[in-house]
């Protein structure tokens, strides 16, 4: 760790001063998302206003008493996303009120914001210290399945072909979006306790060192999960969410690049064995291909309409973009969720749609800064899964609308109308935060467990060292 | 393993310039292939989900959008709808825009240039983009007038400017129809619409006559032979030109005759004046003779012909043709054979003269206002041409008065005011004849020029409807 610096400053002034930034584009974006449609200052502005500027301060002080160290850049900046996201949100809600069966989609958004930071809060206040998840390293795969098995049971609820969603009574939940939690979890846990062993044995082909077979359990029960969710729940960006994360946590974890191209082999195996046995994935590579094809167009359902009309939204944008309600963003369908992104390309044009994502690539990489910093093994795997989970979502997603790659069924982090999506990414933001809070502490306070607190002399960090609480 | 953290960290950013670049080309690079895909209706849905500008006549919206309930927020009304039906035209979702919704549809919807500085502002503080309104020349009691001058069923137009700035006081033809009929966003109805307005005979929809209807000028043509004539010094007021009841066509069987119960057959000599006073057709023909096919061309370029005018709407170009035999030059000097104008090109002509030679650039815009009210530009009057020299207007106003004081234009005399006319009779194979007035008032200080024709016509009615009606528009001006 000698090339990462703890600072032992707290630096919490600097997150209320870039709270107080993310406030007024927060707020802002609301006030002229409505500006033309309905009266200015009304009370779901205030409302709006005083959730998330009231959230925000709550988790602010939760920090200041909790996490005094932790990143101090985090949590403004998903502040800010999550605010512009509810503007978008509240801005599509508007053309449709006059609909008297229309049950808008902000307020909703609005709770889950406000249940997601609470929950982000509790686990501030009651987790203390992320190691202690460690302990729950196979209750968390246990977890995990019973997740992703959710849907399948009669609770499941089948949306446009997906079977990803449960009934919850006051609403529907995505389990797949906690899941990702959970396994990362499991796997930072599995690979930390077990890296030492996998890293040991292998022969050696060529440049590459081969793991293995019995290494390669996790690998092949990452595959099994990806290629479930796939097969059972017809979520093709799920599965390659999960496959990614479990990718980038081996690679974390070995070093070892032969587990990538593994990885990849077996991914481009599964892809390929979809492709030829489920329509619905030969479907999305089609309407991908040949997107402007009269016929593939005007398929309905599994058309490339919603990807062309999202990439009309985008180029009406333009540079400049058409300003914040005044484009025609309501045309694509799902605009509030999936393609939330071809809704602010439009209205705030690529110069506004590379400032979010600007927001984006200085979340994750404090998140990866954080793995960097903290000396457990266990945090940096799960605060790199994490992160890259972020990162590997907002390409899936923005790289599915703007055709780089088939468009799938995901949220864009923080800003996607979804409470599961929302409540899933704030407690990812806990966890990102308490990790940093471990890299950042000075090591005189550090402790619920002195162990993995102890610097170790040595460059190569905690590794020599493993952390024994865990498995205590 | 920070090493590896390092690595998929790269990734990561790796992933985002992706993202980044395809933003790009989406956003930049391939925006305007997008932005112009057929499938790409947006344009379509933000031009009429936008409130655009009102087109105003003395203040009051004659065009305008209203909230509606419909997907597209805004519907376009029309008021008084058959009035100003050829001025306004249409603004459809189907049928797209015509006339001024479409010649000014930059500064209706708020895209123009020329609302630069109103985009940024509304673009900072968020507020809509809203049209600029166009208010026009049009003087609404003149074009009440006009209208009731043309008796329902009777095709014709009525033309009236100001010579001195080309501003047009009315404009009016019919028959006209309702755009509202075709502004209607359920393209079904607009469609059924359509195909009834397109069943009545002598209207289309997508033109106006005024403007785009080119019609043979017969006699009113004559001002031009004059004009040319007098230009080109070889002719003056004491000109005396033969005046044969028949002037032989060479190498046709058939000759060019004067009209065979007139006046003209009291003179076999005639000059200028009262060759126009009586209209007289030989004279004329030997004129152009003598001047030849190039000299009256000209002189029509002069006056407008041959020119698309923008003003704002396209104006046809009315044509003189060229390359003509020596009957077809006599057919053509007295405004027949291939000589198709636009009345409005007539109403140019004589206005030219009224305002000494010079002919001003016809505009139906007196001002284009944010929607803020703010001025963004009143149009000043422009100088289409020098057509003739104010000594030839002159004597050319002198001959005219003359036609409305003893010659065929009697019909337009106003006791106390000299007005200047020129009449003409085109005949039209197969129909009536086109009944032709032009003129002005008063003849030393032209305040309004009038342009009437009715077409298929006998003669009788045409005379009642041309030069009487002229009358009544011109006393209607000057009493104002």
């Amino acid at each position: 760790m000698s090339d990462v610096l703890t600072v032992p400053r707290s630096r919490r002034n600097v997150e209320a001063a870039l709270l107080l930034l993310a406030f007024a584009v927060a707020v802002g974006a609301n006030f002229v998302a409505g500006l033309e449609r309905e009266e200015p200052f009304n009370d779901y502005f205030w409302r709006q206003a005083a959730t998330l500027v009231g959230m925000g301060i709550l988790i602010h002080l939760i920090l200041r008493i909790r996490a005094k160290y932790a990143d101090p850049v985090i949590l403004p900046i998903v502040i800010a996303l999550n605010g512009i996201g509810l503007a978008m949100i509240h801005r599509l809600d508007l053309p449709r009120m006059e609909n008297p069966d229309f049950v808008p989609v902000a307020p909703q958004q609005l709770t889950w914001t406000a249940v997601a930071i609470l929950a982000a809060s509790v686990l501030l206040i009651f987790l203390r210290d992320h190691r202690i998840l460690r302990r729950f390293t196979y209750i968390s795969l246990i977890v995990s399945a019973l997740l992703l098995l959710l849907p399948l049971t009669p609770l499941g609820l089948e949306i446009n072909g997906a079977r990803i969603w449960i009934n919850v009574g006051f609403g529907t939940f995505q389990p797949g979006e906690v899941a990702k939690i959970t396994l990362a979890v499991f796997f930072a846990g599995y690979l930390s306790t077990n890296r030492d062993l996998i890293l040991l044995a292998g022969k050696k082909l060529g440049p590459l060192q081969l793991p293995r077979f019995k290494d390669l359990a996790p690998m092949i029960a990452a595959w099994l999960v990806s290629i479930g969710v796939l097969i059972l729940q017809r979520d093709l960006g799920s599965s390659i969410l999960f496959f990614g994360l479990f990718m980038a946590m081996i690679y974390v974890a070995t070093s070892r690049v032969s587990w990538v191209l593994i990885g990849l082999a077996m991914i481009g195996v599964g892809a390929f064995v979809a492709l030829q046995l489920f329509s619905h994935v030969a479907l999305r590579f089609d309407s991908w291909l040949n997107a402007f094809d009269p016929e593939v167009y005007n398929r309905a359902p599994g058309g490339s309409q919603q990807v062309v009309q999202g990439l009309f939204g985008l180029a009406n944008g333009g540079l400049a973009g058409t300003g914040f309600g005044q484009g025609r963003p309501d045309l694509v369908t799902y605009a509030n969720s999936d393609m939330i992104i071809a809704a602010l390309g439009e209205e705030l044009g690529m110069i506004g749609v590379f400032a979010i994502i600007l927001l984006y690539i200085l979340l994750v990489s404090r998140g990866f800064r954080a793995a960097l910093g903290t000396k457990d093994g266990f945090g940096k795997l799960l605060a790199c899964g994490l992160s890259f989970t972020i990162a590997l979502q907002c390409f899936v997603v923005i790289g599915g609308i703007t055709r780089l790659i088939p468009l799938t069924g995901l949220t864009t982090p923080f800003m996607s109308a979804g409470g599961s999506s929302l409540l899933a990414n704030w407690i990812i933001v806990a966890l990102l935060l308490l990790i940093s809070e471990t890299a950042r502490r000075p090591v005189r306070t550090a402790a619920p467990s002195e162990s993995a607190a102890v610097p170790s002399a040595s460059g190569r960090g905690a590794l020599p060292r493993r952390p024994k609480e865990g498995s205590r | 393993m920070n090493q590896a953290i390092r690595s998929a960290w790269v990734v990561a950013i790796g992933m985002f310039a992706l993202i980044l670049g395809s933003l790009t080309y989406v956003q930049f690079f391939e925006a305007e292939e997008l932005n112009t895909n057929d499938w790409n209706n947006r344009q379509l849905y933000q031009d009429f989900g936008r409130p655009r500008g009102a087109i105003l006549v003395d203040g009051k919206a004659v065009a305008e959008s209203v909230p509606s309930n419909d997907q597209f927020n805004y519907q376009r009304v029309y008021k008084e709808p058959n009035l100003y039906a050829h001025l306004t035209g249409f603004y459809s979702l189907v049928n797209g825009s015509t006339q001024l919704e479409q010649a000014s549809a930059g500064l209706l919807s708020g895209t123009s240039d020329e609302l630069f500085y109103d985009r940024i502002v509304g673009l900072l503080s968020g507020a809509s983009s809203q049209g600029a309104s166009v208010e026009l020349t049009i003087d609404p009691q003149i074009q009440q007038l006009a209208w009731d001058l043309i008796p329902e069923g009777q095709r014709g137009s009525i033309v009236v400017t100001e010579p001195s700035t080309g501003n047009i006081l009315a404009m009016v033809s019919k028959p006209s129809y309702d755009p509202n009929l075709i502004a209607v966003h359920d393209s079904e109805i607009a469609a059924r619409n359509v195909e009834q307005l397109s069943a009545v005979p002598g209207l289309s929809i997508y033109r106006n006559p005024a403007t785009e209807s080119l019609v043979a000028p017969g006699s009113v043509f004559k001002l031009v032979d004059a004009a040319a004539a007098l230009e080109s010094g070889d002719y003056d007021a004491e000109s005396q030109i033969p005046n044969p009841p028949v002037l032989p066509l060479p190498g046709t069987t058939i000759g060019l005759p004067n009209y065979v119960n007139g006046t003209c057959a009291t003179r076999t000599e005639a000059d200028l004046e009262f060759a126009l006073e009586q209209s007289c057709n030989t004279p004329f023909a030997q004129i152009a003779w003598d001047l030849g096919e190039d000299a009256i061309q000209e002189q029509a370029r002069l006056f407008g012909f041959g020119e698309r005018h923008q003003i704002p709407v396209a104006v046809e170009a009315s044509q003189f043709p060229s390359d003509l035999s020596q009957p077809e030059l006599a057919q053509s000097a007295i405004g027949q054979f291939d000589v198709k104008v636009t009345p409005l090109q007539i109403a140019m002509v004589a206005s030219a003269i009224a305002n000494d030679g010079v002919l001003m650039k016809p505009n139906l815009i007196k001002a284009v206002r944010a929607a803020d009210l703010e001025l963004i530009n009143s149009p000043s009057p422009e100088v289409l041409h020098e057509s003739v020299s104010a000594g030839t207007a002159d004597q050319l106003t002198e001959w005219m008065v003359n036609v409305v004081d003893n010659g065929t234009g009697r019909g337009a005399q106003i006791p106390g005011v000299e007005v200047a006319g020129k009449t003409g009779t085109a005949e039209v194979e197969g129909r009536g004849d086109n009944a032709w007035f032009t003129g002005f008032a008063p003849a030393d200080d032209p305040q309004v020029a009038v342009t009437i024709v009715m077409e298929d016509v006998d003669l009788a009615t045409g005379s009642q409807l041309t030069s009487p009606n002229a009358k009544q528009i011109i006393e209607a001006v000057l009493n104002q």
